[in-house]
């Protein structure tokens, strides 16, 4: 039974309405974790383990040393939270930690102050809310990411999250891929547009149905961020359901075989995948898959029945859209009008939204959340939105069922907590890794950067008018902000000891993923401000109505940016 | 005398592993040898007609699509890990059991220790040469780190959904 599903718990908010709830089997699996991960690290203490020893099984249950302390971070498959597990967030940070936790670009949470010793009773709670920290870092598969909106957007075609959950049971403990050439990453897109940045996984995913109405996936491979960046190559555009574990066995073995492990900077499947060329790479594929296809791994339709009705949709009232009604709103209350605009998003039933809670103002790291913070938006899924909430690698949280009918109510709410900043998508909306003040390879901060951006831009009517921009920090080339994704993109790098800022421009996250080019030279921190006002200023200047900064990027090149941002003073 | 796991047990170990550049001269011919896969390649008829028992043993980037046809021959596949985090020999295990029918023993050498045998065991290993700072008994209890596993394995070659 998922701790949701307690006595007395409203039918409509059973977790298994929303989401994947454990059975004895997988609940003994992550018990089981946890007492290995105790014993582990009671012989890490008691010095029976070696650092370089103990090292990588931490990693593989999350646990990195940071600069100042360990940093643990915890699993949110494919961002999906309930209520019940929100609250064991919230615990966690009031009790082993500073009242705070982060949300990462993976979906993720991650704590920035845990006692070492103290992780296994933190794995412990985690596990009686039926979450883990398992393969969140390492160099196994990771957790599998996906589409904040699943199972509601509007265009989607096939609702992915039956497949993540699916994927994390093949990929969790799998024990021929436990110690890969480097980490793996699988990301899975369901809609028309795509908000999972597949083409930059190590493995992207794509259900798609073929002419004859059958399901299987198009299959990208060798994407990735990081020093290397590179987007993947589609190597399978038609791949039978029955046949994803099998293929994705074929796909990890030839990598898990012939990926580099002399240099870890090469080591990464998508460098494989460039050395062979993508159509090498995809007969080498299909050489070893011709031996496991039609194996024990074929799945059946029992399975994915079995996961996928966890997935159904919540028990929907019939509703109509209320457009006339929040129209009369907007007019009477221009800031529910902004917030309206910006942080709730379209859903596939009439008379419902999709909400997006902003963790990005000003003052406040991108992406953190205090603990009372997830004790409220835990209450707020139960009163607005069926007990569920999300992640999204964009650092926010989202209510995905919200009535539209409460839509002014639950703005109220939010405002109380600071977490109805309207600025989804907007400039101020900055994905950003944690940079110099928590992270140990660092070669710059980044916090700051995105305080000093918002501040610079603290006019909510003109960012309003500037429109979508996705603005991205990384603390180093390990790309942890995306920072090559991003619209504009910021990178720390050092100079002479000095933390310095490389600008990118032109970059993009969705279908037809494209990196960004660098503007030239590095910036002073204290200057960082200014070039992006400057960038922004050349935007302004030459976009047509309605033109978006990447629309103007892609029409006029960089030069004209760059001209204005090194300009020689008078 | 070091001591190894096999079948789940602590036994003496009777095998003598010939370091990689080891060559024909003075080879025991009734001893129990496990050689390096270059010997192997370089002299095997000399190696055959000897009455000891006979091994192979693999380094890492090694390919096992090197001794496939002469399974056969070998008692022993030993596969060598010089660093617990290089994961090669786990899918050379798993493809010497399940595409190549190998029923010998699979051992694994060099840096084994007892949080990679669970998943060692899994993919086909039966026998550990637990590094030699380490004691095979503590490590033995690595094999009951889980209970429940999901996919497909040498142990257990239907995952977890087609019995649940
Ligand atoms: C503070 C501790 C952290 C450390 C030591 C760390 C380390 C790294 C390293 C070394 C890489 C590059 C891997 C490679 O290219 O092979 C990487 C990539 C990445 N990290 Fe982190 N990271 C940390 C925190 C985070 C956080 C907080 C996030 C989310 C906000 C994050 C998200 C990512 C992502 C999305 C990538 C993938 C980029 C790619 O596709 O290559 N990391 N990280
Ligand atoms: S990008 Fe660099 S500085 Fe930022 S979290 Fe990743 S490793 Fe640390």
């Amino acid at each position: 039974m998922h701790p949701a599903d307690r006595p007395g718990v409203r039918d409509s908010l059973r977790a298994e309405n929303y989401m994947y709830v454990y059975d004895e089997y997988d609940q003994r699996i992550i018990e089981e974790r946890v007492a290995q991960f105790r014993d582990q690290t009671a012989r890490f203490l008691a010095g029976e383990l070696a650092e370089d020893e103990f090292r990588p099984l931490r990693l593989q249950n999350g646990l990195y040393v940071q600069r100042y302390a360990p940093m643990l971070r915890v699993c949110v498959p494919y961002g999906l939270l309930s209520a019940p597990q929100l609250r064991m967030l919230a615990k966690l940070a009031r009790d082993y930690d500073k009242g705070y936790a982060h949300i990462s670009t993976r979906q993720n949470v991650q704590y920035n102050w845990p006692k070492l010793e103290d992780v296994p009773d933190m794995l412990a709670e985690l596990a009686s809310v039926q979450m883990h920290a398992i393969q969140t870092s390492g160099n196994c598969i990771r957790n599998v990411t996906t589409d904040q909106f699943a199972g509601v957007a509007p265009d989607e075609v096939i609702d992915p999250r039956p497949w993540c959950e699916i994927i994390r049971q093949w990929a969790t403990f799998h024990p021929e891929f436990a110690h890969l050439p480097r980490k793996f990453k699988i990301a899975v897109n369901g809609s028309a547009a795509d908000r999972a940045a597949i083409e930059v996984h190590d493995i992207g995913l794509e259900p798609v149905r073929n002419e004859a109405g059958e399901l299987g996936f198009r299959v990208l491979v060798g994407g990735g961020l990081g020093r290397t960046p590179i987007v993947g190559s589609f190597i399978n555009e038609f791949l039978p359901w029955q046949h994803l574990l099998s293929y994705l066995e074929a796909i990890l073995r030839v990598y898990n075989r012939y990926g580099r492990r002399d240099n870890k900077y090469k080591a990464r499947i998508k460098i494989l995948v460039k050395a062979l060329t993508p159509e090498v790479f995809a007969e080498r594929v299909a050489a070893e898959w011709a031996h496991l296809k039609d194996g024990p791994a074929t799945l059946t339709e029992a399975e994915l029945e079995r996961v996928a009705k966890h997935f159904v949709d919540p028990a929907y009232k019939a509703l109509d859209d209320q457009s006339a009604a929040l129209a009369a709103l907007d007019a009477e209350h221009p800031g529910f009008a902004r917030w309206r605009s910006r942080n709730v998003a379209g859903h596939k039933k009439p008379g419902y939204a999709a909400v997006t809670l902003s963790l990005k103002p000003t003052g406040i790291a991108p992406g953190d959340v205090t603990d009372k913070q997830f004790d409220a938006i835990a209450d707020l899924a139960e009163r607005y939105s069926f007990g569920e909430a999300r992640s999204s690698h964009e650092q926010n949280i989202i209510l995905a069922d919200v009535e539209q009918s409460q839509l002014f109510e639950l703005w109220g709410e939010l405002r109380e907590l600071g977490l109805a900043t309207p600025n989804i998508g907007l400039l101020t909306d900055i994905i950003c890794c944690p940079g110099g003040d928590f992270c140990a390879l660092a070669n710059a901060k980044s916090i700051p950067i995105a305080e000093a951006i918002q501040r610079r831009f603290d006019d909510l009517d003109y960012v309003f008018d500037l429109g979508e921009i996705d603005l991205n920090i990384s603390g180093c080339m390990n790309a942890c902000g995306h920072h090559h994704i991003g619209n504009i993109g910021i990178l720390g790098v050092d100079k002479k000891g000095e933390e310095f800022y490389q600008v990118s421009l032109g970059g993009e996250a969705g279908r037809n993923a494209s990196l960004g080019q660098i503007l030239g030279p590095s910036f002073a921190q204290d200057d960082m401000a200014d070039v992006i006002a400057k960038v922004i200023e050349v935007y302004v200047e030459q976009r047509s109505e309605e033109e978006r900064f990447l629309d103007t990027f892609r029409r006029i090149g960089i030069d004209p940016f760059k001209e204005r941002v090194y300009a020689k003073n008078h | 005398m070091q001591r190894i796991i096999k079948n789940g047990e602590v036994i003496d170990e009777r095998w003598h592993l010939l370091p990689v550049d080891a060559t024909l001269d003075g080879i025991s011919n009734s001893d129990d040898l496990i050689v390096p896969l270059g010997l192997w390649l370089q002299s095997s008829h000399a190696l055959k007609v000897r009455d000891g028992g006979l091994g192979v043993w693999l380094q890492s980037h090694e390919q096992i699509e090197d001794i496939v046809d002469d399974l056969k021959y070998f008692k022993v596949v030993a596969l060598d890990f010089p660093a617990f985090t290089d994961g090669r020999h786990f899918s050379s295990a798993r493809l010497l059991r399940e595409r190549y029918g190998y029923q010998g023993e699979i051992r694994a050498i060099g840096d084994v220790l007892r949080d990679q045998i669970f998943f060692m065991h899994r993919c086909g290993f039966d026998a550990f040469a637990v590094r030699p700072d380490r004691d095979p008994y503590d490590a033995l209890k690595g094999l009951q780190d889980f209970s429940v596993t999901y996919q497909t394995g040498v142990d257990q070659p239907l995952p977890l959904f087609r019995r649940r």
